[in-house]
Protein backbone atom coordinates (compact mmCIF):
# COMPACT_ATOMS: atom_id res chain seq x y z
CA UNK A 1 0.00 0.00 0.00
CA UNK A 2 1.43 3.33 -1.09
CA UNK A 3 0.52 5.47 1.49
CA UNK A 4 2.35 8.60 0.38
CA UNK A 5 -0.37 8.31 -2.58
CA UNK A 6 -3.01 7.83 -0.24
CA UNK A 7 -1.90 10.58 1.38
CA UNK A 8 -1.63 13.04 -2.08
CA UNK A 9 -4.85 11.90 -2.98
CA UNK A 10 -6.46 12.62 0.25
CA UNK A 11 -4.62 16.59 -0.06
CA UNK A 12 -6.57 17.20 -3.59
CA UNK A 13 -9.28 18.20 -1.71
CA UNK A 14 -8.18 20.89 0.06
CA UNK A 15 -4.84 21.58 1.92
CA UNK A 16 -4.90 19.89 5.96
CA UNK A 17 -2.94 19.24 9.02
CA UNK A 18 -1.24 16.71 9.62
CA UNK A 19 -2.93 15.05 12.23
CA UNK A 20 -6.24 15.45 10.68
CA UNK A 21 -4.51 13.96 7.18
CA UNK A 22 -3.81 10.97 9.50
CA UNK A 23 -7.40 10.95 11.01
CA UNK A 24 -9.06 10.86 7.22
CA UNK A 25 -6.86 8.28 6.11
CA UNK A 26 -7.33 6.27 9.47
CA UNK A 27 -11.29 6.51 8.88
CA UNK A 28 -11.10 5.89 5.18
CA UNK A 29 -8.49 3.47 4.84
CA UNK A 30 -6.94 2.07 8.13
CA UNK A 31 -9.53 -0.33 9.31
CA UNK A 32 -7.04 -2.30 10.98
CA UNK A 33 -4.25 -0.56 10.49
CA UNK A 34 -4.30 3.06 11.43
CA UNK A 35 -1.34 5.26 10.74
CA UNK A 36 1.45 6.21 13.32
CA UNK A 37 2.24 9.74 13.22
CA UNK A 38 5.54 9.32 13.06
CA UNK A 39 4.77 7.59 9.64
CA UNK A 40 2.53 10.44 8.74
CA UNK A 41 5.24 13.08 9.00
CA UNK A 42 8.21 11.48 7.77
CA UNK A 43 6.14 10.67 4.57
CA UNK A 44 4.84 13.84 4.16
CA UNK A 45 8.90 15.06 4.85
CA UNK A 46 9.57 12.60 2.13
CA UNK A 47 6.61 14.62 -0.11
CA UNK A 48 8.10 17.90 0.37
CA UNK A 49 11.47 16.90 -0.69
CA UNK A 50 10.42 15.66 -3.47
CA UNK A 51 8.20 19.02 -4.54
CA UNK A 52 4.81 17.08 -4.69
CA UNK A 53 3.49 18.89 -1.58
CA UNK A 54 4.11 22.63 -0.05
CA UNK A 55 4.12 23.76 3.12
CA UNK A 56 1.36 26.42 4.06
CA UNK A 57 3.79 28.26 7.07
CA UNK A 58 1.69 29.28 9.72
CA UNK A 59 2.96 31.31 13.12
CA UNK A 60 3.58 28.52 15.97
CA UNK A 61 6.87 25.76 15.58
CA UNK A 62 6.34 22.12 15.16
CA UNK A 63 5.02 19.63 12.26
CA UNK A 64 1.56 19.66 13.84
CA UNK A 65 1.22 23.20 13.31
CA UNK A 66 2.06 22.94 10.00
CA UNK A 67 -0.93 22.72 6.58
CA UNK A 68 0.13 20.65 3.48
CA UNK A 69 -1.04 21.48 0.18
CA UNK A 70 -0.40 19.58 -2.89
CA UNK A 71 1.38 20.66 -5.91
CA UNK A 72 0.53 20.49 -9.68
CA UNK A 73 3.62 17.72 -9.75
CA UNK A 74 2.02 15.81 -7.03
CA UNK A 75 -1.57 15.97 -8.42
CA UNK A 76 -0.13 14.45 -11.68
CA UNK A 77 2.11 11.90 -9.39
CA UNK A 78 -1.65 10.52 -7.75
CA UNK A 79 -2.94 10.66 -11.36
CA UNK A 80 -0.32 8.44 -12.93
CA UNK A 81 -0.20 5.77 -9.68
CA UNK A 82 -4.01 5.61 -10.58
CA UNK A 83 -3.43 4.70 -14.03
CA UNK A 84 -0.54 2.38 -13.43
CA UNK A 85 -1.82 -1.41 -12.66
CA UNK A 86 -0.84 -2.88 -9.17
CA UNK A 87 1.51 -5.64 -9.63
CA UNK A 88 -0.64 -8.70 -8.89
CA UNK A 89 0.85 -11.02 -5.77
CA UNK A 90 1.44 -14.57 -7.20
CA UNK A 91 2.02 -15.39 -3.58
CA UNK A 92 4.33 -18.22 -5.04
CA UNK A 93 6.15 -19.23 -2.09
CA UNK A 94 3.35 -20.77 -0.23
CA UNK A 95 4.14 -21.56 3.43
CA UNK A 96 0.69 -23.73 3.58
CA UNK A 97 2.18 -25.65 0.12
CA UNK A 98 5.74 -26.03 2.18
CA UNK A 99 3.93 -27.37 5.51
CA UNK A 100 1.91 -29.58 3.35
CA UNK A 101 5.15 -31.15 1.88
CA UNK A 102 7.35 -31.02 5.19
CA UNK A 103 4.02 -32.70 6.75
CA UNK A 104 4.22 -35.70 4.52
CA UNK A 105 8.43 -35.72 4.68
CA UNK A 106 8.50 -35.68 7.79
CA UNK A 107 5.09 -38.36 8.28
CA UNK A 108 2.86 -35.82 9.75
CA UNK A 109 -0.66 -36.01 8.84
CA UNK A 110 -1.24 -33.72 6.31
CA UNK A 111 -4.74 -33.68 6.25
CA UNK A 112 -4.26 -32.30 10.05
CA UNK A 113 -2.16 -29.47 8.20
CA UNK A 114 -5.29 -28.93 6.09
CA UNK A 115 -8.14 -29.13 8.61
CA UNK A 116 -6.35 -27.09 11.48
CA UNK A 117 -5.89 -24.24 8.48
CA UNK A 118 -9.43 -24.72 7.27
CA UNK A 119 -10.68 -23.68 10.58
CA UNK A 120 -8.29 -21.10 11.48
CA UNK A 121 -9.58 -19.39 7.59
CA UNK A 122 -13.42 -19.91 8.74
CA UNK A 123 -12.92 -18.23 12.37
CA UNK A 124 -11.28 -15.12 10.22
CA UNK A 125 -14.53 -15.43 7.54
CA UNK A 126 -16.92 -15.47 10.13
CA UNK A 127 -15.49 -12.38 12.02
CA UNK A 128 -15.62 -10.52 9.04
CA UNK A 129 -18.94 -11.59 7.75
CA UNK A 130 -20.29 -10.57 11.24
CA UNK A 131 -18.28 -7.31 10.74
CA UNK A 132 -19.88 -6.87 7.47
CA UNK A 133 -23.49 -7.40 8.45
CA UNK A 134 -23.26 -4.93 11.14
CA UNK A 135 -20.96 -2.09 8.71
CA UNK A 136 -21.69 0.19 5.90
CA UNK A 137 -20.87 -0.24 2.66
CA UNK A 138 -16.86 0.77 2.87
CA UNK A 139 -16.98 -2.07 5.41
CA UNK A 140 -18.68 -4.26 3.11
CA UNK A 141 -15.86 -4.17 0.14
CA UNK A 142 -13.38 -3.99 2.75
CA UNK A 143 -14.35 -7.57 3.94
CA UNK A 144 -15.45 -8.71 0.88
CA UNK A 145 -11.89 -8.31 -0.32
CA UNK A 146 -10.48 -10.10 2.24
CA UNK A 147 -13.05 -12.80 2.14
CA UNK A 148 -12.55 -13.53 -1.57
CA UNK A 149 -9.21 -14.25 -1.26
CA UNK A 150 -9.61 -16.48 1.99
CA UNK A 151 -12.04 -17.81 -0.03
CA UNK A 152 -9.05 -18.45 -2.55
CA UNK A 153 -6.83 -20.71 -0.15
CA UNK A 154 -9.47 -22.41 1.23
CA UNK A 155 -10.27 -23.54 -2.17
CA UNK A 156 -7.24 -24.15 -2.66
CA UNK A 157 -6.84 -26.13 0.39
CA UNK A 158 -9.81 -28.36 -0.69
CA UNK A 159 -7.79 -29.45 -3.86
CA UNK A 160 -4.94 -30.18 -2.31
CA UNK A 161 -6.59 -32.25 -0.04
CA UNK A 162 -7.96 -34.30 -2.60
CA UNK A 163 -4.46 -34.47 -4.48
CA UNK A 164 -2.73 -35.63 -1.22
CA UNK A 165 -2.42 -39.16 -2.40
CA UNK A 166 -0.78 -38.18 -5.31
CA UNK A 167 1.42 -35.46 -3.87
CA UNK A 168 2.46 -37.96 -1.18
CA UNK A 169 3.34 -40.55 -3.68
CA UNK A 170 5.34 -37.77 -5.86
CA UNK A 171 6.98 -36.31 -2.51
CA UNK A 172 8.04 -39.69 -1.09
CA UNK A 173 9.62 -41.01 -4.03
CA UNK B 1 -20.58 -27.64 24.70
CA UNK B 2 -22.27 -28.00 28.05
CA UNK B 3 -25.55 -28.80 26.52
CA UNK B 4 -27.67 -32.40 25.37
CA UNK B 5 -27.26 -32.12 21.56
CA UNK B 6 -30.67 -31.82 19.79
CA UNK B 7 -29.57 -34.25 17.07
CA UNK B 8 -27.23 -36.85 16.74
CA UNK B 9 -25.84 -38.96 14.43
CA UNK B 10 -23.91 -42.04 15.38
CA UNK B 11 -21.50 -43.95 13.77
CA UNK B 12 -23.79 -44.44 10.21
CA UNK B 13 -23.08 -46.68 7.26
CA UNK B 14 -25.17 -46.66 4.39
CA UNK B 15 -24.51 -47.72 0.70
CA UNK B 16 -26.20 -47.06 -2.40
CA UNK B 17 -25.74 -50.82 -4.09
CA UNK B 18 -21.98 -51.19 -3.92
CA UNK B 19 -21.30 -47.44 -3.68
CA UNK B 20 -20.79 -46.36 0.33
CA UNK B 21 -21.55 -43.22 0.97
CA UNK B 22 -21.51 -43.19 4.52
CA UNK B 23 -18.61 -44.88 6.49
CA UNK B 24 -19.31 -44.45 9.73
CA UNK B 25 -20.25 -40.76 9.76
CA UNK B 26 -21.03 -39.24 13.22
CA UNK B 27 -22.22 -35.34 13.71
CA UNK B 28 -23.99 -33.79 16.41
CA UNK B 29 -26.11 -30.47 16.36
CA UNK B 30 -26.99 -28.22 18.90
CA UNK B 31 -30.72 -26.40 19.62
CA UNK B 32 -30.06 -22.76 17.72
CA UNK B 33 -26.85 -23.23 16.35
CA UNK B 34 -25.52 -22.93 12.73
CA UNK B 35 -23.67 -26.36 11.68
CA UNK B 36 -22.03 -26.09 8.16
CA UNK B 37 -21.35 -29.91 6.26
CA UNK B 38 -18.27 -28.96 4.20
CA UNK B 39 -16.57 -31.38 2.17
CA UNK B 40 -15.52 -32.53 -1.73
CA UNK B 41 -18.30 -33.04 -4.25
CA UNK B 42 -19.38 -37.38 -3.63
CA UNK B 43 -18.21 -37.35 -0.23
CA UNK B 44 -21.58 -38.00 1.79
CA UNK B 45 -22.82 -34.46 2.79
CA UNK B 46 -26.49 -34.62 1.08
CA UNK B 47 -26.81 -38.08 2.16
CA UNK B 48 -25.73 -37.30 5.84
CA UNK B 49 -28.26 -34.39 5.61
CA UNK B 50 -31.02 -36.78 4.77
CA UNK B 51 -30.32 -38.87 7.32
CA UNK B 52 -30.31 -36.47 9.92
CA UNK B 53 -33.74 -35.18 8.30
CA UNK B 54 -35.23 -38.77 8.95
CA UNK B 55 -35.51 -39.08 4.79
CA UNK B 56 -33.15 -41.77 4.26
CA UNK B 57 -32.30 -44.57 6.70
CA UNK B 58 -28.78 -45.75 7.49
CA UNK B 59 -28.14 -49.06 7.01
CA UNK B 60 -26.42 -49.03 10.44
CA UNK B 61 -26.02 -46.86 13.16
CA UNK B 62 -28.36 -44.18 15.15
CA UNK B 63 -30.05 -40.90 14.53
CA UNK B 64 -31.64 -39.38 17.67
CA UNK B 65 -33.46 -36.76 17.78
CA UNK B 66 -34.32 -34.91 21.14
CA UNK B 67 -33.77 -38.30 22.64
CA UNK B 68 -35.98 -40.26 20.10
CA UNK B 69 -34.08 -42.50 17.76
CA UNK B 70 -35.41 -41.72 13.96
CA UNK B 71 -34.25 -45.11 13.15
CA UNK B 72 -36.78 -46.90 15.02
CA UNK B 73 -39.80 -45.01 14.31
CA UNK B 74 -42.45 -46.34 11.88
CA UNK B 75 -42.60 -44.10 8.57
CA UNK B 76 -45.83 -42.12 9.32
CA UNK B 77 -44.17 -41.11 12.85
CA UNK B 78 -41.48 -40.33 11.02
CA UNK B 79 -43.07 -37.59 8.60
CA UNK B 80 -45.26 -36.13 11.19
CA UNK B 81 -42.17 -35.52 13.37
CA UNK B 82 -40.72 -33.99 9.67
CA UNK B 83 -44.04 -32.06 9.42
CA UNK B 84 -43.48 -30.62 12.96
CA UNK B 85 -39.92 -30.33 14.06
CA UNK B 86 -38.26 -29.39 10.96
CA UNK B 87 -37.89 -27.65 7.81
CA UNK B 88 -35.94 -27.96 4.58
CA UNK B 89 -34.50 -25.40 1.67
CA UNK B 90 -33.02 -27.04 -1.26
CA UNK B 91 -31.11 -25.77 -4.10
CA UNK B 92 -34.44 -25.38 -5.88
CA UNK B 93 -37.12 -27.45 -7.13
CA UNK B 94 -38.72 -27.45 -3.73
CA UNK B 95 -41.63 -25.57 -4.24
CA UNK B 96 -44.79 -26.37 -5.49
CA UNK B 97 -45.23 -24.97 -9.10
CA UNK B 98 -49.10 -24.60 -9.38
CA UNK B 99 -49.45 -22.74 -5.90
CA UNK B 100 -48.81 -18.96 -5.81
CA UNK B 101 -45.09 -18.37 -3.43
CA UNK B 102 -47.98 -17.09 -1.09
CA UNK B 103 -49.71 -20.28 -1.14
CA UNK B 104 -46.81 -22.36 -0.81
CA UNK B 105 -45.54 -20.50 1.93
CA UNK B 106 -48.62 -21.03 3.40
CA UNK B 107 -48.48 -25.01 2.72
CA UNK B 108 -46.85 -26.31 5.58
CA UNK B 109 -49.46 -24.63 8.08
CA UNK B 110 -52.38 -25.88 6.31
CA UNK B 111 -51.08 -29.62 6.37
CA UNK B 112 -50.58 -28.84 10.36
CA UNK B 113 -53.98 -28.06 10.61
CA UNK B 114 -53.77 -24.26 10.32
CA UNK B 115 -56.70 -22.18 9.07
CA UNK B 116 -56.69 -20.68 5.55
CA UNK B 117 -56.79 -17.51 7.06
CA UNK B 118 -54.72 -18.00 9.44
CA UNK B 119 -52.18 -19.50 7.26
CA UNK B 120 -52.01 -17.08 4.82
CA UNK B 121 -51.89 -14.09 7.21
CA UNK B 122 -48.78 -15.68 8.66
CA UNK B 123 -47.35 -16.51 5.39
CA UNK B 124 -47.85 -12.59 4.27
CA UNK B 125 -45.70 -11.80 7.55
CA UNK B 126 -42.73 -14.39 6.07
CA UNK B 127 -42.83 -12.69 2.80
CA UNK B 128 -42.38 -9.29 3.92
CA UNK B 129 -39.72 -10.44 6.70
CA UNK B 130 -37.92 -11.92 3.61
CA UNK B 131 -38.58 -8.98 1.35
CA UNK B 132 -40.20 -11.15 -1.18
CA UNK B 133 -44.06 -10.03 -0.39
CA UNK B 134 -43.97 -8.51 -4.46
CA UNK B 135 -43.42 -12.06 -5.43
CA UNK B 136 -46.40 -13.78 -3.40
CA UNK B 137 -49.20 -13.50 -6.16
CA UNK B 138 -46.74 -15.39 -8.37
CA UNK B 139 -46.27 -19.03 -9.14
CA UNK B 140 -42.68 -20.04 -8.54
CA UNK B 141 -41.92 -19.93 -11.98
CA UNK B 142 -42.36 -16.37 -12.36
CA UNK B 143 -39.73 -15.48 -9.69
CA UNK B 144 -36.36 -14.75 -10.18
CA UNK B 145 -33.99 -17.69 -8.69
CA UNK B 146 -33.02 -15.45 -5.62
CA UNK B 147 -36.47 -14.75 -4.68
CA UNK B 148 -37.47 -18.58 -5.53
CA UNK B 149 -34.98 -19.32 -2.72
CA UNK B 150 -36.24 -16.65 -0.40
CA UNK B 151 -39.43 -17.92 -1.00
CA UNK B 152 -38.24 -21.63 -0.06
CA UNK B 153 -36.19 -20.08 3.13
CA UNK B 154 -39.92 -18.20 4.50
CA UNK B 155 -41.34 -21.77 3.98
CA UNK B 156 -39.24 -23.79 5.44
CA UNK B 157 -39.48 -21.30 8.46
CA UNK B 158 -43.06 -20.34 8.71
CA UNK B 159 -43.87 -23.42 10.89
CA UNK B 160 -40.88 -22.38 13.26
CA UNK B 161 -38.89 -25.29 13.15
CA UNK B 162 -36.17 -26.63 15.78
CA UNK B 163 -33.89 -27.65 12.69
CA UNK B 164 -33.90 -26.47 8.68
CA UNK B 165 -31.75 -28.26 6.88
CA UNK B 166 -30.04 -26.49 4.04
CA UNK B 167 -28.63 -28.35 1.30
CA UNK B 168 -27.00 -26.02 -1.08
CA UNK B 169 -29.56 -23.19 -0.69
CA UNK B 170 -27.32 -20.52 -2.61
CA UNK B 171 -25.99 -23.07 -5.16
CA UNK B 172 -27.78 -21.56 -8.28
CA UNK B 173 -27.41 -17.70 -6.99
CA UNK B 174 -24.62 -15.18 -7.78
CA UNK B 175 -22.61 -14.39 -4.73
CA UNK B 176 -24.72 -10.94 -4.30
CA UNK B 177 -27.92 -12.60 -4.38
CA UNK B 178 -26.51 -16.02 -2.26
CA UNK B 179 -24.94 -13.61 0.06
CA UNK B 180 -28.45 -11.70 1.05
CA UNK B 181 -30.61 -15.32 0.73
CA UNK B 182 -27.63 -16.02 4.16
CA UNK B 183 -28.34 -12.99 5.45
CA UNK B 184 -31.59 -12.77 5.84
CA UNK B 185 -32.17 -16.64 6.34
CA UNK B 186 -29.09 -16.55 8.88
CA UNK B 187 -30.86 -13.67 10.85
CA UNK B 188 -34.15 -15.61 10.91
CA UNK B 189 -33.12 -18.77 11.81
CA UNK B 190 -31.28 -16.97 14.54
CA UNK B 191 -34.74 -14.80 15.84
CA UNK B 192 -36.83 -18.25 16.16
CA UNK B 193 -34.25 -20.18 17.34
CA UNK B 194 -33.86 -22.90 14.55
CA UNK B 195 -30.79 -24.78 14.16
CA UNK B 196 -29.54 -25.43 10.65
CA UNK B 197 -27.58 -28.05 8.87
CA UNK B 198 -26.30 -26.14 6.05
CA UNK B 199 -24.82 -28.41 3.52
CA UNK B 200 -22.33 -26.31 1.23
CA UNK B 201 -18.87 -26.43 -0.64
CA UNK B 202 -18.97 -22.41 -1.05
CA UNK B 203 -16.67 -21.27 2.20
CA UNK B 204 -18.23 -17.59 1.95
CA UNK B 205 -21.57 -19.47 2.46
CA UNK B 206 -19.79 -21.56 5.44
CA UNK B 207 -19.06 -18.48 7.21
CA UNK B 208 -22.11 -17.38 8.31
CA UNK B 209 -22.26 -21.17 10.03
CA UNK B 210 -21.01 -21.32 14.03
CA UNK B 211 -19.05 -24.24 13.58
CA UNK B 212 -18.47 -26.41 10.37
CA UNK B 213 -17.96 -30.05 10.12
CA UNK B 214 -15.55 -31.81 7.41
CA UNK B 215 -16.96 -34.54 5.63
CA UNK B 216 -14.78 -36.71 3.82
CA UNK B 217 -14.87 -40.14 1.92
CA UNK B 218 -18.09 -40.74 4.23
CA UNK B 219 -17.09 -39.74 7.26
CA UNK B 220 -16.89 -36.42 9.44
CA UNK B 221 -13.28 -35.52 10.14
CA UNK B 222 -13.42 -32.48 11.85
CA UNK B 223 -15.47 -30.46 13.98
CA UNK B 224 -14.26 -26.78 15.32
CA UNK B 225 -16.07 -25.63 18.20
CA UNK B 226 -15.04 -21.34 18.48
CA UNK B 227 -17.92 -20.29 20.47
N1 LIG C 1 -29.64 -42.12 -4.89
C1 LIG C 1 -28.39 -42.55 -5.08
N2 LIG C 1 -28.14 -43.68 -5.78
C2 LIG C 1 -26.89 -44.14 -5.93
N3 LIG C 1 -25.79 -43.53 -5.46
C3 LIG C 1 -25.95 -42.41 -4.77
C4 LIG C 1 -27.25 -41.85 -4.54
N4 LIG C 1 -27.11 -40.72 -3.83
C5 LIG C 1 -25.79 -40.57 -3.61
N5 LIG C 1 -25.09 -41.57 -4.17
C6 LIG C 1 -23.63 -41.76 -4.09
O1 LIG C 1 -23.23 -41.63 -2.73
C7 LIG C 1 -22.05 -40.88 -2.60
C8 LIG C 1 -22.31 -39.65 -1.74
O2 LIG C 1 -23.23 -38.80 -2.41
P1 LIG C 1 -23.77 -37.43 -1.81
O3 LIG C 1 -24.86 -36.98 -2.70
O4 LIG C 1 -24.10 -37.63 -0.38
O5 LIG C 1 -22.48 -36.51 -1.97
P2 LIG C 1 -22.33 -34.93 -1.70
O6 LIG C 1 -21.22 -34.79 -0.73
O7 LIG C 1 -23.63 -34.34 -1.35
O8 LIG C 1 -21.84 -34.42 -3.11
P3 LIG C 1 -22.16 -33.03 -3.89
O9 LIG C 1 -21.29 -31.99 -3.25
O10 LIG C 1 -21.71 -33.31 -5.28
O11 LIG C 1 -23.61 -32.76 -3.78
C9 LIG C 1 -21.61 -40.55 -4.02
O12 LIG C 1 -20.67 -41.50 -4.41
C10 LIG C 1 -22.88 -40.66 -4.81
O13 LIG C 1 -22.59 -41.04 -6.14
MG1 LIG D 1 -24.95 -32.98 -2.32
Amino acid sequence: MSIGHALLGLLEGGPRHGYDLKRSYDERFGQDRPLAYGQVYSTLARLLKNGLVEVESEPGAGPERKKYAITDAGVSDVGGWLARPEKPEPYLQSTLYTKVVLALLTGHDANDVLDTQRSAHLRLMRDLTRRKAGGDLADQLICDHALFHLEADLRWLELTAARLQQLAAQVRA
Amino acid sequence: MPTEPLLTAEDLHLSFGSTPALDSASVEVHAGEILALMGPSGSGKSTLLHCLAGILTPDSGRVTYAGRDLTALHDNERSALRRSEFGFVFQFGQLVPELTCLENVALPLRLGGASRRAALRSAEAWLERLEVSDVADKRPGQASGGQGQRVAVARALVTRPKVVFADEPTGALDSLNGERVMELFVAAARDTGAAVVLVTHEPRVAAYSDHEAVVRDGRVRAREYVR
